[in-house]
C-alpha cells in the first residue's frame, strides 16, 4: 500500500492536459474533478483516476483534477505521478 | 463648402429618425478593437429608443456591452453571420426572447439588397473619410483594408451615418464607400484600438499535429485536378489553414503554377502568394492583418471587393462561384460530411458561417481540415450539433489520422489513393479517433430555441437549443 504523506502535484493546465493534486486523507479515497469535458467524460474520467490510484496502492487520499481534455492515457500518467511524488518513502 | 459632419453621434441619430422597433446595422473590420457598436449601442439607450434590431455582419467579445442592451429591452433581435463565445454563451443560456438569425457573409447583403432584412440605420465604422462621406479602411490610425461588409448596408440602409476618426479634406480619393450613399459624418477620437483591429501577424502553426494537417491538404490540393493555371483559391486564417497556404505555395512555384486570384479575409501570407506570382489578384472583403492592409492599400492587384460581389446567392454572380478551393475549419464534421462552425461541443454558441457555407457552395473542392479529436472530444461525429454547412458541398476532410473523401465524389477518391494518400471512409475515422477518445456521452440540449441558422439560399437550416445549466 502506498502512503500519501504529502501534498503533490503534476501535470499543466494547458489544453489537452490536466493538472492533478493529491494531498493525505484520513480515509477513503475523494476526488475533486473539474473537466471540460465532463459532461461527455466524467464517469469515464473518475473511473480512470480511481483505477489508477488502485493499481498504485493508494487507498487514502484527495484529490483535486483540473482537466483539459487529457487523453485517458495522459490522465493515468498525471495521477501516477502525483502519486510518486506524494508518496512517503520517494 | 459643403459638409455632412454633425457634431456628435447622438446628434447623428436624432437626425436619422430612428425609432423604437427598427433596425440598425455594423459592420465587423474593426473585428475585437471594434468601439463603434458599443459607442452608437450607449448613445441609442442614452436617447431611451427600445425593442431595436441589430444587424451585424459580425460580433465579437468586444460586444459584451450588448448583453446589457438585450436585458434592458434596448435590443430585442440579433441578426449576424458570426458571434464570438462571451456573447454566445449567454445567448446559449436564453438570454434572448427571440432566436437570433445567423446569416452567412452572402446570405446577408442578399437579404438587405432584396429587401428582406431592410436596415433603417447603418453606422459605417470608417478608418477615413472627408466631409461629405466618402470613407476608405485603407488609410488612417485605425486603418483596416477593405471595408467590403459595410458596402451592402450603405448601398441599402435608408440612411447611412459614417463615424470616422481620421477626417480628411474633401475629396478623400480611393474610396471603399462613395459620398452618393451617406447622409452624416461624425468625427470621433477613436473608432477602436488598432491592437484589435489587426493582428500584427498572423501565425503558421508549428504544431506537429497541424503541419501534418497542412502538408496533407496542400498534397490533396496538387493531387486534386485543379491545380493548374488559373488556379483560385482562399484559406481561413486559422493556424493549419495558414501552414497549408505555405506548402500550396512551395508546390504551385515548383511547378510553375500560374494562379488566378486569391479570396477572403486575406492575410499576409496570401499577399506572399501574390507577390512570389502565384496569383494575378487577390480579392479581399476583410484584411486580417497589417501586411495584408499595407497590401490594399499599395498593390492594384489586390482589390477590394463588397459582401454582395464576394459572396451572395442572389447577384448576377458572385466571385464563390468562380472559386477552385477553399481550405475551411469545422469545430464539428458528422459522417454525412455535415459542418458545425456555430456551436462548440457542449452545445454553446462561438461562431458562426462567416463565407463557410458561401464559399463551400461555390468551390470545386471544399476541404475541411481538423484535427481528429480537440481536447479529447473526437471531430468526427454521427450528427453534428448545429448544421451550418449542408454535407453536400463538402467535398473532403482532412485530419493527421487520415484524408476521409464524401462519396459523392469518387473521382477525387481515386486521385488521391493514386497518389499515396492515406484516405479513409469517415466512419473508420471516427472510429479510429473514438479509439484513443472514448465514445463521447451524447448531451441533451435545451427545449428553448434560442438561434435560427438561416442557409445561403434563405431556407432554415438548423435551429440552436438553449444549453440547460448543469
Amino acid at each position: 500500500m502506498a502512503e500519501i504523506v504529502r501534498v503533490a502535484s503534476a501535470g499543466t493546465l494547458e489544453s489537452s492536459d490536466a493538472y492533478v493534486e493529491i494531498e493525505p486523507a484520513d480515509e477513503g479515497i475523494e476526488i475533486q474533478l473539474e473537466s471540460v469535458v465532463k459532461a461527455q467524460f466524467g464517469e469515464a474520467i473518475e473511473q480512470a483516476v480511481r483505477e489508477t490510484l488502485a493499481s498504485c496502492g493508494v487507498e487514502r487520499a484527495r484529490l483535486t483534477i483540473s482537466d483539459r481534455g487529457a487523453l485517458e492515457c495522459v490522465l493515468r500518467a498525471r495521477v501516477e505521478t502525483a502519486v510518486l511524488r506524494g508518496r512517503g518513502e520517494s | 463648402m459643403s459638409t455632412k459632419v454633425v457634431k456628435s453621434i447622438r446628434e447623428a441619430i436624432g437626425l436619422s429618425g430612428l425609432k423604437d422597433g427598427m433596425t440598425v446595422s455594423f459592420h465587423h473590420h474593426l473585428r475585437n478593437g471594434d468601439h463603434v457598436l458599443n459607442i452608437v449601442m450607449a448613445e441609442i439607450a442614452g436617447l431611451g429608443i427600445r425593442d431595436l434590431t441589430v444587424n451585424a455582419s459580425s460580433l465579437f467579445d468586444i460586444h459584451q456591452p450588448l448583453a446589457d442592451h438585450i436585458r434592458n429591452g434596448v435590443v430585442t433581435a440579433i441578426q449576424t453571420d458570426y458571434m464570438a463565445a462571451g456573447l454566445g454563451k449567454a445567448i446559449s443560456r436564453g438570454l434572448m426572447e427571440k432566436p437570433v438569425q445567423f446569416r452567412t457573409h452572402g446570405g446577408r447583403p442578399s437579404d438587405i439588397a432584396s429587401g428582406n432584412t431592410p436596415i433603417d440605420v447603418a453606422f459605417i465604422a470608417a478608418p477615413s473619410a472627408d466631409p461629405m462621406g466618402n470613407c476608405s479602411g485603407k488609410y488612417g490610425k485605425s486603418a483596416c483594408g477593405s471595408l467590403g461588409y459595410a458596402i451592402p448596408d450603405a448601398m441599402y440602409a435608408r440612411h447611412v451615418v459614417v463615424i470616422t476618426d481620421n477626417l480628411v479634406p474633401y475629396p478623400l480619393l480611393d474610396w471603399s464607400i462613395p459620398e452618393i450613399y451617406v447622409d452624416a459624418v461624425v468625427s470621433v477620437d477613436a473608432i477602436g484600438d488598432p491592437a484589435g483591429i489587426v493582428s500584427g501577424t498572423t501565425r503558421i502553426t508549428r504544431d506537429p499535429v497541424g503541419l501534418v494537417m497542412a502538408s496533407y491538404a496542400a498534397r490533396v490540393i496538387e493531387h486534386s485536378g485543379l491545380l493548374a493555371d488559373g488556379f483560385s483559391f482562399q484559406t481561413g486564417a486559422g493556424g493549419a489553414s495558414l501552414a497549408a497556404a505555405g506548402f500550396l505555395k512551395d508546390i504551385m512555384l515548383a511547378k510553375g503554377v500560374q494562379g488566378s486570384f486569391g479570396l477572403g479575409g486575406i492575410t499576409g501570407y496570401m499577399v506572399d502568394m501574390l507577390q512570389a506570382g502565384c496569383f494575378q489578384s487577390l480579392l479581399d472583403v476583410q484584411c486580417f492583418d497589417l501586411k495584408a492592409v499595407e497590401s490594399i492599400r499599395s498593390d492594384p492587384r489586390h482589390q477590394e471587393i463588397s459582401a454582395l460581389h464576394y459572396a451572395s446567392p442572389t447577384q448576377r454572380s458572385a466571385v464563390v462561384d468562380s472559386l477552385d478551393v477553399v481550405i475551411l475549419g469545422a469545430t464539428e464534421i458528422d459522417t454525412d460530411f455535415n459542418v458545425n462552425v456555430h456551436t462548440d461541443s457542449n452545445g454553446y454558441i462561438m461562431g458562426g458561417s462567416g463565407g463557410h457555407s458561401d464559399t463551400a457552395a461555390g468551390a470545386k473542392l471544399a476541404m475541411i481540415i481538423a484535427p481528429m479529436f480537440r481536447a479529447r472530444l473526437p471531430i468526427v461525429t454521427d450528427r453534428v450539433t448545429c448544421i451550418s454547412t449542408p454535407g453536400r458541398d463538402i467535398d473532403v476532410l482532412v485530419t493527421q489520422g487520415g484524408i476521409a473523401v464524401n462519396p459523392k465524389n469518387g473521382e477525387l477518391c481515386r486521385r488521391l489513393r493514386d497518389a499515396g494518400l492515406p484516405v479513409i471512409d469517415i466512419h473508420d475515422l471516427k472510429a479510429k479517433a473514438e479509439s484513443m477518445t472514448g465514445t463521447p456521452r451524447r448531451l441533451t440540449k435545451g427545449d428553448r430555441p434560442v438561434a435560427q441558422v438561416i442557409g445561403r439560399d434563405g431556407g432554415l437550416l438548423d435551429t440552436i437549443y438553449n444549453v440547460p445549466e448543469a
